[in-house]
C-alpha cells in the first residue's frame, strides 16, 4: 500500500482543524497514513487525531523550542519523506504549509501543487484555481514524491470508523546551518480569525464610506464568529488594513458563508472569493455586479440592513 | 552591488480569461502587464540601489518574446538592464527556477534577489523559494518590510492573520514581497524613452542550463468553473427581508 504523509500544522500546540481535511483525503484514498508533527509533546496531537485512521505518527522533536524554523523544518520533513518512503505528502495551504512544502519541494526537486481544491492521489492529479480563480487547472504530478497543499474548507472532514492508535516514531532534529534568524513574532492582540481558513466571512467595500463604519461589520462578525475582510477599494481608501484584503491581489478565501457589504463586486474581488459556498450581498445600488454573483441579496443601505441582520442572527443563534 | 529582480508578464487583473487548446488560454484581447507583485519587487530593488548609491538593478525574466513589454516596463521604472530567457513552452516550477538561477549565475554574483510572493497567472507560490535553494540563499516570502544591513537583511513578514514575524537573513538573500511593502513608482516619459535603449540580453534555455524539459507538474486541463445560478434578491421592507434572509441561510442554504 502506498504511504501518504500528512504534515500536521499546529497552532499554539493545537492541531488546526484544516488537518482533518488532509487526514480525510488520505484515508478515503485508502492510503497508509503517516502523520508528521513538529513540537515537544505528541500527546495532544495523538488525542486530537484519534478519530482518524493514522498508521504512524512521526514526532520531530529536539527543535530547541520556538515555532516554525523554515530551513530546519524543511530539512527534517524532506528527510522523513525519504526515510519513511512517502509517495505523497499533504499540507494545509496556509502561510506555513506553503512555505514549508515549497522548501521541501526545492530540496527534493519534487512536484508540488499549492492551493489544491481537490486531489486524486491515485491518479496523481490535483485541481487548483489559477488566474485568481477565473479558471481551474487540472495538474498531473510526476516523480517519486508528489507534494500538495490543500485550500482550507475544500473537504468535509469524516472521521474513520473506530479511528486508530498510531505508532509514534520519535525523531530528533539534527541541527542544520540556517541563514534565517527569527528575531521576534509580533502577535495581534485582537486574536482575529484567519481569513483563509474562516468558515464565515463578513466583508466591507468602498460603500462602507469610512474606517469607523467597519464597526457595524465587526458586530455582525462577532455574532457569527466570522473573520472580517475588505475589498481592494476599501483598503486603498484606507478603511481597512492590507492584511484584510480579499481578491486577486489579496487573500483567496473559501468560506461556507460570505457576506459582502457595500462591495460592488469587481472582477478582481470576485476572483478571491468565488468558491464561497453561499454568497450574500448587501448594497444600496441594485445594479451592483455583486448581485449577479450572490445567492441572496438585499438592496439597501448597509447601515440600516447590517444592524438588523446582526440582531436577527443574535436572536436566531440563541434559539 | 548586483541586485537581481524577477519579473513575469501576466494578464491584467481585469482581463477575462478563457481556456483555449490544451492547458493554455486564449491570448486574443488580453492586456499583458508586469505581475503586480513584481512591480513591488522592482520598486524595492530600485530603493535599495538608491540608498546604497551603488550597483545595478538587473531584471531577470522567463517567457515568450512578448514578455519584453513587461521587461521594458521594469527598465522604464529605473532598472539598468535585463536578462530574458526566451521560452515559448510550459516549464514546471523547478525548471523555471533552474532557468532563472542559470541566468543569474551566468551574469554575476548577486548581492540580493527580489521577487513577488506569487504570479497572478498560475498562482504557483513556489518559484522564489526553489530559486533561493538553487542559489544557496536564505529566503523569506510574504515580506512587508525590508531593511538592508551589512551583516544581514532585516525583513518583516506576515505569517497569519494579524501576526508578523521579524527575521534576519544572511546576505546575499532572496526576498519575495507582498502588497504593503511600498508603492511602485510610475515610469516618467523620459525614462520610458531611455528604457528603449537599455540592454535586454536574450538567452535560450540551453544557455541557462536547461538542456532537457521533463516536467514534474503538467497542466492537463484548464476549465472555466461553472457560473453560479443567478441568485435571489429579496424584495420588500427590511423588517421582512432580513428575517427571511436569516431563515433561508439556515433552512435552505444550511450555511449557519
Amino acid at each position: 500500500m502506498e504511504k501518504t504523509g500528512v504534515y500536521l500544522e499546529l497552532k499554539d500546540g493545537n492541531v488546526k482543524p484544516t488537518n482533518f481535511e488532509l487526514l480525510t483525503l488520505a484515508q478515503q484514498a485508502g492510503r497508509e497514513v503517516t502523520g508528521i508533527m513538529f513540537g515537544d509533546d505528541p500527546a495532544a496531537t495523538l488525542a486530537a487525531i484519534s478519530e482518524y485512521r493514522v498508521n504512524e505518527l512521526v514526532h520531530v522533536g529536539g527543535l530547541g523550542g520556538g515555532g516554525y524554523q523554515p530551513e530546519l523544518w524543511a530539512a527534517q520533513l524532506a528527510e522523513v519523506i525519504q526515510q519513511r518512503g512517502l509517495g505523497d505528502c499533504l499540507a494545509t495551504c496556509s502561510a506555513q504549509g506553503r512555505d514549508l512544502l515549497s522548501r521541501v519541494a526545492a530540496r527534493l526537486e519534487a512536484a508540488l501543487v499549492n492551493d489544491c481544491t481537490s486531489v486524486d492521489l491515485d491518479a496523481r492529479i490535483a485541481d487548483k484555481p489559477m488566474y485568481g480563480g477565473k479558471l481551474v487547472a487540472r495538474v498531473r504530478l510526476a516523480g517519486d514524491c508528489r507534494l500538495y497543499t490543500l485550500r482550507p474548507n475544500s473537504i468535509i472532514p469524516a472521521p474513520a470508523n473506530g479511528g486508530g492508535s498510531p505508532e509514534v516514531i520519535a525523531v530528533s532534529a539534527d541541527a542544520v546551518a540556517s541563514g534565517i534568524k527569527i528575531r521576534e513574532i509580533v502577535k495581534d492582540i485582537s486574536e482575529r480569525i484567519e481569513l483563509t481558513e474562516a468558515k464565515i466571512i463578513v466583508t466591507g467595500g468602498r460603500g462602507m464610506g469610512s474606517a469607523e463604519s467597519f464597526g457595524v461589520l465587526k458586530e455582525l462578525a462577532a455574532v457569527l464568529g466570522a473573520a472580517l475582510g475588505a475589498s481592494r477599494a476599501a483598503v486603498d481608501a484606507g478603511y481597512a488594513t492590507q492584511d484584510m484584503q480579499v481578491g486577486q491581489t489579496g487573500k483567496t478565501v473559501n468560506p461556507v458563508l460570505y457576506v459582502a457589504c457595500g462591495v460592488s463586486g469587481a472582477i478582481q474581488h470576485f476572483a478571491g472569493m468565488k468558491t464561497s459556498k453561499v454568497i450574500v450581498a448587501v448594497n444600496k445600488d441594485p445594479e451592483a455586479p455583486i448581485f449577479e454573483k450572490a445567492d441572496y441579496g438585499i438592496v439597501g443601505d448597509v447601515f440600516e440592513v447590517v444592524p438588523l441582520l446582526t440582531e436577527e442572527f443574535r436572536r436566531a443563534l440563541r434559539e | 552591488m548586483n541586485i537581481y529582480v524577477c519579473v513575469k508578464q501576466v494578464p491584467d487583473t481585469e482581463a477575462r480569461i478563457a481556456p483555449e487548446g490544451e492547458g493554455t488560454i486564449r491570448e486574443e484581447g488580453i492586456k499583458w502587464v508586469m505581475n503586480p507583485y513584481d512591480e513591488l519587487a522592482v520598486e524595492e530593488a530600485l530603493r535599495l540601489k538608491e540608498s546604497q548609491a551603488d550597483g545595478e538593478v538587473i531584471v531577470v525574466s522567463l517567457g515568450p518574446e512578448r514578455a519584453q513589454e513587461a521587461i521594458r516596463m521594469a527598465l522604464a521604472m529605473g532598472a539598468d538592464r535585463a536578462l530574458h530567457v526566451v521560452c515559448d513552452q510550459y516549464l514546471d516550477h523547478h525548471l523555471v527556477a533552474k532557468a532563472l538561477a542559470g541566468a543569474i549565475q551566468s551574469d554575476g554574483a548577486p548581492a540580493m534577489v527580489f521577487a513577488g510572493r506569487q504570479a497572478i497567472d498560475d498562482d504557483g507560490f513556489q518559484v522564489h523559494l526553489r530559486l533561493a535553494h538553487l542559489l544557496g540563499m536564505a529566503a523569506a516570502t510574504d515580506v512587508r518590510e525590508f531593511a538592508w544591513g551589512e551583516d544581514g537583511v532585516g525583513v518583516t513578514r506576515e505569517i497569519e492573520e494579524g501576526a508578523l514575524e521579524k527575521l534576519t537573513l544572511a546576505a546575499p538573500a532572496l526576498v519575495a514581497v507582498a502588497r504593503g511593502i511600498n508603492t511602485p513608482r510610475y515610469p516618467t516619459l523620459p525614462n520610458i524613452m531611455k528604457a528603449k535603449k537599455k540592454e535586454i540580453k536574450q538567452l535560450s534555455l540551453a544557455d541557462v542550463g536547461v538542456a532537457e524539459v521533463a516536467n514534474r507538474e503538467a497542466i492537463v486541463g484548464l476549465v472555466t468553473p461553472p457560473e453560479k445560478a443567478q441568485g435571489r434578491v429579496l424584495a420588500g421592507e427590511h423588517a421582512e427581508t432580513v428575517p427571511e434572509l436569516v431563515r433561508l441561510l439556515h433552512d435552505e442554504a444550511k450555511a449557519v
